[in-house]
């Protein structure tokens, strides 16, 4: 799960990051009244999830309360478009303004999961303000790690291995370990996947403050952290993968004609590659989960027609439990119920899948038996050609 | 000999009195793997389904000589019930749960190593040697005995798999289904590294799918230390970036874990990637069945992809056999 800038440094507060002064405003008078109480030149930044809102016109000075006001107007609403956002761009509902700041040096700071090593991981570079992932590719001896064991926690030696790797001198060094430090408490606190600072900025009068923030969450922990499911923003995701999500369905809308219905993640994934191998596009991933009960059959059904690119739908079900009887009779049930007229190609494998086909062929549906997955995405892609 | 789980198997099913404990405790010991007892605390005592039920699998293991766990539990308590079933001396843990936090499982996968235990999954569907024992969720009746090692990060597109083999009277050694979480405690090459030693074991099927670099490291596993063939097939080559499939593991992020790069590193290991799921048992079939001599016509150099070490199928010997009597 991802959350916006600010909320991150609400959060880092929390765990006494020094992050720069500032407030989320809904409104340009908002903005304004922030910025007079903060005095001085402001940074006015739209709030999304994406990144490069800088390089997409979302992040600007703003020398009196009037200018920011001013600004905050044009930002407020704008649909901002960066790389990292899709072409339409995203929605810009809030901005943070925050007291602007004199920097001396910019580094980066980061903590993601290893999967590799199989432990946390925090990274440390003096390329901070890039990509970490462009320094990674271009300049790796730019990056120092340390990885950590939950059972230890940060300690000494590991912000000792960061810091004189990041070439801090003098009082930087105590406080850099104790930037780490917190860091890391708030990521293991909060169930992190990854907490980001980018850029880490060593201000001219020499203090360290988190210039940007981001924090991703482990999507599997939030049933123990109410108060990061409360930061949800929904606006950020497309309506129909909210609806699917309403539904525990796993549901990721793509761009595709060839709508698609599968139980088991890695078989949904190899589905929507299957289509395209056809000459086929996807519309969608879609795991209707191991069970693919009557019910879900139907919510499922639900979304892809409510996609109005779907043209056909392939649905591919390998059961072993699952009777093929069972599922015909969901699906027939489901489509009669919401009146779906696309055509229908159905693969399905476990136990009496005569029966289940032969109650597809005689519903008086517009249905299309398929036999293995090739031949099943053949079809859908002819149907949704030919739709 | 197949891998990990034979008819030496004891299981016991933590989570046993839960609904999917109750059913797939059935399922794997009418498939006849020995399931020898049950674990939920406060319910030790009864005996459910047939099966004796016990308060923690340290009982489980004194009383009924458990030595493999299958794990039903709740994503909050699958972890500690991992650690429970290692503390309690099991050799092999499989834990089917999904939904694990990753913390969790970083602390349970780092409290394992240096243990006697081997940990499949989490996220996982299970292992099943056909014809000895199964241990996990998949449906028996699809799989056939043979030679052929599987091992996968999925449940279902293994099925698949394995489905494709047993079309082609092409059976199976052991399939091991790793799972699809970012942490999990046996990796591709676990797996590898295993079949290779089996004798019972001629060739190799891994499925991978987006996110990390397991498949990378698996590759050059295979291109350092495995003499067997291995057919390899990648999911996930028409996912989006950034976005998680279903699979809490299957993530493109920062730019890596792409399906393409994946298939590159096990095609340069000398690993035969084929791009489409419908293709895998077909891959299969034509490493271990040769196809019959033909007349060439043209010039064998013509052949500019050949792998260094052309590899077939050793020939059952008769010899061997008589020695293992």
């Amino acid at each position: 799960m991802k959350i916006h800038e600010y909320q991150a440094k609400m959060i880092l507060t929390e765990f006494g990051v020094p992050v720069p002064r500032g407030r989320v405003a809904t409104t340009a008078a908002a903005a304004g009244a922030i910025a007079q109480e903060l005095g001085g030149t402001v940074v006015v930044k739209a709030q999304i999830h994406a990144g490069g809102r800088g390089k997409g016109g979302g992040v600007k000075l703003a020398r009196s309360p009037q200018e920011a006001e001013q600004i905050a107007s044009q930002i407020l609403g704008m649909m901002l478009k960066t790389h990292q956002t899709g072409p339409e761009g995203q929605r810009v509902k809030q901005v943070l303004v925050e007291e602007g700041m004199d920097i001396r040096q910019e580094l980066y700071l980061g903590i993601v999961i290893d999967r590799k090593v199989g432990l946390p991981v925090i990274m440390a570079s003096s390329a901070g303000g890039m990509e970490i992932e462009e320094v990674a590719r271009t300049r790796p001896e730019a990056i120092v790690k340390a990885h950590v064991d939950p059972a230890t926690g940060v300690t000494g030696f590991h912000t000792r291995k960061l810091t004189f790797g990041l070439g801090l001198k003098g009082d930087l060094l105590k406080g850099g370990a104790d930037f780490v430090t917190r860091l890391w408490r708030a990521f293991v606190a909060k169930d992190c996947s990854l907490a980001e600072v980018n850029p880490l900025v060593i201000t001219g009068d020499g203090r360290l403050l988190a210039l940007d923030a981001k924090m991703n969450f482990d999507d599997n922990a939030l049933g123990r952290h109410p108060e990061i499911q409360a930061l949800h923003d929904l606006d950020e995701e497309s309506p129909l993968e909210v609806e699917a999500s309403k539904f525990n369905l796993n549901y990721i809308k793509l761009d595709g004609t060839v709508g698609c219905m599968v139980n088991g993640a890695g078989l949904a994934m190899a589905t929507m590659d299957i289509i395209k191998l056809a000459g086929g596009e996807p519309a969608n991933f879609l795991d209707v989960g191991g069970g693919a009960s009557a019910e879900q059959i139907e919510n499922a059904f639900r979304i892809l027609i409510s996609d109005k690119n779907v043209r056909a739908v392939f649905i591919n079900i390998f059961g072993g439990i699952l009777r093929c009887d069972r599922l015909a009779e969901g699906v027939i049930k489901a489509v009669k119920a919401l009146g779906v007229t696309l055509p229908i190609v159905i693969r399905m494998e476990g136990t009496n899948v005569e029966l289940g086909q032969r109650m597809l062929r005689e519903s008086g549906l517009n249905f299309i038996t398929a036999q293995g997955m090739k031949d099943g995405a053949e079809k859908a892609v002819r149907a949704a050609r030919s739709a | 000999m197949s891998i990990l789980v034979d008819k030496s198997t004891r299981l016991v099913v933590q989570g046993v009195t839960g609904k999917e404990g109750t059913f797939h405790a059935q399922a794997c010991r009418d498939y006849g793997t020995q399931v020898v007892a049950g674990v939920t605390p406060g319910k030790g005592g009864i005996v459910h389904e047939g099966i004796p039920v016990f308060d923690t699998v340290a009982e489980a293991v004194a009383k009924e000589g458990a030595n493999t766990s299958l794990i039903f539990v709740p994503p909050a308590f699958a972890a500690d019930a991992i650690l429970e079933a290692a503390d309690a001396g099991i050799r092999v843990i499989v834990c089917i749960t999904e939904g694990i936090p990753t913390l969790d499982m970083v602390k349970a996968a780092r409290a394992l190593q240096g243990k006697d235990t081997r940990l499949i999954g989490p996220n996982c569907p299970g292992i099943i040697s056909p014809g000895k024992a199964k241990v996990g969720i998949m449906p028996g009746h699809i799989h056939t005995p043979g030679r052929i090692g599987v091992v996968s990060r999925s449940g279902t597109l293994t099925y698949e798999a394995v489905g494709q083999l047993t079309a082609r009277g092409i059976g199976q050694s052991t399939c091991v289904g790793i799972g699809g979480d970012p942490i999990i405690g046996t990796t591709f090459v676990d797996a590898l590294r295993l079949f290779q030693a089996d004798r019972q074991t001629d060739a190799i099927l891994m499925i991978g799918e987006i996110g990390g670099t397991a498949e990378e490291d698996a590759a050059a596993f295979v291109k350092a230390h495995v003499t067997k063939p291995v057919v390899g097939f990648i999911c996930g080559q028409t996912a989006p970036p950034g976005r998680r499939m279903g699979h809490a593991g299957a993530i493109i992020s920062g730019g890596t874990g792409t399906a393409a790069e994946k298939m590159a590193a096990m095609r340069k290991a000398g690993i035969t990637v084929v791009k489409s799921p419908a293709e895998m048992g077909e891959a299969v079939a034509r490493l271990v069945k040769p196809a019959p001599a033909r007349r060439r016509v043209a010039p064998v150099k013509a052949r500019t992809t050949a792998k260094p070490k052309a590899r077939t199928a050793k020939p059952k010997s008769k010899a061997k056999k008589a020695k293992r009597r």
